[in-house]
């Protein structure tokens, strides 16, 4: 999966680079969360700016980064949702669970205040 | 009035590689459709979802994840009616019981809960050597 991933102090930003987040790419997004919690970074930014299409497998990522996030102490945040992503979070009743922001910029300043 | 008739059939390797490939084709009949009234750009995205979904299943559920197997769907357009039938070769699994929506911090199981709010009909039968899942949505 292409993934930038960079640490901006309060938070790491990992910005999704595909234009999919499915069954096929989910699992590797969801190792590098892994990676970043054992690396003691329990804060971070999912960026689904690129992403036009997101199924139950990306979600179930985004989920388990949130729960693994949570149990450090730590938060997963989104920003950037296109349109029709958003309404998967709607649909799956996610909008609940995560903070959503526009863009990365305001989901990393909300890690700072 | 010309209405569409529409029979596509693929064969691809039980691999999730190829999702990309038949939700596409999903995208691109609701584009084409010469006859639908409704969000064209919500159907495109609804249909790409159901047989990528579909298709993860069998992938996962059905074909046991082996990629030496083949996923095998049709997709048909009649009367205004969308019928996707996705073939498996496996063991199955319960349908039914993936219909309820999950709790939000269920990290699986959600796939066959987003199929079943956006087509009509759904159903999984056996064949002579595995299984077809049949999901209907009228246009």
């Amino acid at each position: 999966m292409n993934l930038q991933i960079e640490d901006k102090g309060a938070a790491v930003l990992l910005a999704v680079q595909e234009e999919r987040l499915d069954a096929h790419n989910s699992g590797d997004l969801k190792n590098q969360m892994l990676k970043l919690f054992e690396e003691g970074k329990n804060n971070l930014v999912v960026d689904l700016q690129a992403v036009r299409f997101v199924d139950s497998s990306g979600l179930g990522a985004l989920v388990s980064g949130f729960k693994n996030a949570s149990s450090r102490n730590g938060n997963l945040k989104l920003s950037g949702l296109q349109l029709q992503v958003k309404s998967m979070f709607e649909l799956t009743r996610l909008h609940r669970v995560f903070e959503i922001y526009t863009d990365s910029s305001e989901a990393l300043a909300s890690f700072q205040q | 009035m010309t209405t569409d008739r529409i029979a596509v059939d693929i064969k691809v390797p039980n691999q999730t590689r190829y999702l990309c490939l038949i939700g596409h084709i999903g995208e691109n009949i609701a584009r084409t459709l010469r006859n639908y009234s409704g969000d064209r750009e919500k159907l495109a995205y609804d249909l790409n979802l159901v047989l990528t979904e579909a298709m993860a299943n069998a992938i996962q559920h059905a074909n046991e994840g082996d990629p030496a197997k083949e996923v095998h769907i049709e997709i048909s357009i009649v009367d205004q009616r969308l019928i996707i039938r996705v073939f498996d070769c496996g063991q199955g699994f319960d349908v039914q019981q993936y219909i309820e929506p999950r709790h939000p911090l269920d990290e699986h199981g959600r796939g066959v809960y987003l199929i079943h709010t956006i087509m009509d009909e759904i159903s999984y039968l056996s064949t002579d050597n595995g299984h077809v899942l049949k999901l209907t949505k009228n246009l």
